[in-house]
């Protein structure tokens, strides 16, 4: 069974949320999200600066099986990004929710996390897709 | 619950993530498929293929049979032991499967037979195309459920195997030349394989494969699944049926033309008039490699444009893990020179165009 830490947050679309207090969140894929990829070998990052919404486009992460879109689970402005995974996608898999990590948002609305799934309602999300 | 091969349990205990493959639960990797691939081009990693379908062909009119069935010819077989890859045709000239077939005997000697090994996916309509043309020949025909396949691949693989199998089974691995089998004490042993890399395919007794798989990973032979077979294979620039080549296909539009005997002229195989036909007024299309240095993977199924020439397809496509970046075989216009582009994910993309394979022993081939 893949890991579903209880101190994070998730979305149904396979992202993890860390809320880091004053308004910033950092972001990655779950432990069950690189499971399903198989070998990541490439990862887009968003470009830092910019603005996107929850469900915007976010980046791509290709593993050697298939490309998925990373999607922001918030809405904000990216003031950080992994630039790590340019030269170690491997940590995708290996390190999901620490070196792992995609980017880093600064909300626009803190209210948007009260929509968040929780660790149970995520792993019965997963449960539920097969 | 799909077919299990002798291995299963060993596949289950290593913590294998298992995937239906054409109606078998296999092994698609252990772990990282990435890693897998690492271990055969740097030292040896090992598969299980017990999936795949082996036939045996007996019987006085064996050889007569296979030069009528197969593309290629085995009376070009002249030493015991030696395979011979084929493509076995429709009277269309379409591949029906790609194949390896082995001399069991010295040639043309009496009680001469040959093993055929061929495609999972494709057993039932191999196996009844197969009878149907044997109709007309004294050949026997006997498929060898009972018989489990480990490839162990990689420069060290031959080695490995060495250490771990009885004193005559070493001497013969150490004395096999390239695309070579013999048989040893109840185990056909040879030294071909679908990496691109030096190794061994053993054909043994179901009920032996547990324990030698076990003797193999106690000598640092890493198990290697499905996923890292495909990323080896394309690298070496080898087909897959199904996805190259298929019933619609002529092998001279898929890089199969120099396993096409068309000497001597008087052989009358399945599927000749076909392909000297198409030979004769020449090919619309070809197989050739892709390669793209910059980030991102081609992906079977994505369109190529070339300027001028019109429209091709990639066939097969991946990451590259030897190289770092990705690489495709694709069908394209036959006048197609160093360069295309790819529609990937809404972009085109230009990619080089190289004549396969990208990897042989372990080093970039390609230019």
């Amino acid at each position: 069974m893949s890991n579903v830490p209880n101190e994070l947050k998730y979305v149904a679309s396979h992202e993890w949320i860390r809320d880091e207090g004053n308004g910033v969140v950092t972001i990655g894929i779950t432990d069950h999200a690189q499971d399903l990829l198989g070998d990541v070998v490439f990862v887009e990052l968003p470009d830092l600066g910019a603005e996107v919404a929850a469900g915007d486009d976010a980046g791509v992460v290709e593993s050697v099986k298939a490309a998925s879109d990373v999607y922001a689970p918030l809405s904000g402005e990216v003031i950080a990004i992994n630039e790590a995974l340019e030269d170690a996608p491997e940590s995708v898999n290996s390190d999901p929710y620490g070196d792992g990590w995609f980017f880093q948002l600064k909300l626009s609305d803190t209210s948007e996390l009260d929509d968040l799934l929780d660790a149970d309602g995520y792993a019965a999300h997963c449960e539920a897709e097969g | 619950m799909g077919h299990k091969t002798a291995l299963h349990a060993q596949h289950h205990a290593l913590g294998a993530k298992l995937v239906d493959f054409s109606g078998w639960e296999m092994p698609l990797h252990y772990g990282s498929q990435v890693e897998e691939h690492h271990k055969v081009r740097q030292s040896a990693g090992m598969f299980d293929v017990s999936h795949m379908t082996i036939v045996d062909v007996s019987g006085a009119q064996a050889r007569s049979y296979l030069r009528h069935l197969l593309a290629n010819d085995v009376a070009s077989l002249k030493q015991k032991g030696k395979a011979l890859y084929s493509a076995m045709l429709n009277e269309k000239g379409g591949v029906i499967d790609d194949l390896i077939v082995y001399l069991m005997t010295e040639p043309d000697t009496s009680g001469e037979w040959y093993r055929v090994v061929v495609n999972c996916g494709t057993r039932e309509k191999d196996l009844r195309w197969m009878a149907d043309q044997a109709l007309r020949f004294d050949v026997a025909l006997t498929e060898q459920p009972e018989l489990a396949m480990i490839a162990i691949q990689g420069p060290k693989a031959r080695q490995r195997v060495e250490q771990v199998v009885s004193e005559s089974r070493a001497r013969l691995i150490s004395e096999l030349k390239p695309f070579v089998g013999q048989e040893s004490e109840g185990w056909f042993i040879a030294r071909t394989g679908y990496t691109g890399e030096d190794g061994l395919e053993i054909m043994l007794p179901d009920d032996e494969a547990e324990a030698f798989w076990q003797q193999l990973l106690d000598a640092g032979v890493a198990p290697c699944g499905l996923g890292a077979r495909d990323t080896l294979r394309l690298e070496a620039g080898m087909n897959l049926y199904g996805s190259d080549m298929d019933e619609q296909t002529s092998p001279l539009e898929a890089g199969m033309g120099w396993t096409l005997a068309l000497e001597p002229a008087d052989r009358q195989f399945v599927g000749r008039d076909a392909v000297a036909a198409l030979k004769a007024s020449g090919v619309e299309q070809k197989l050739v490699g892709l390669v793209l240095t910059e980030r991102g993977v081609l992906r079977a199924h994505q369109k190529v444009v070339v300027d001028g020439l019109g429209e091709g397809e990639i066939t097969s496509g991946s990451f590259s893990p030897t190289l770092g970046f990705s690489i495709a075989l694709a069908r394209v216009p036959a006048g197609t020179g160093s360069s295309a582009e790819v529609e990937m994910r809404g972009k085109r993309v230009p990619v080089q165009v190289v004549k396969p394979p990208f990897v042989r022993h372990g080093e970039k081939v390609f230019s």
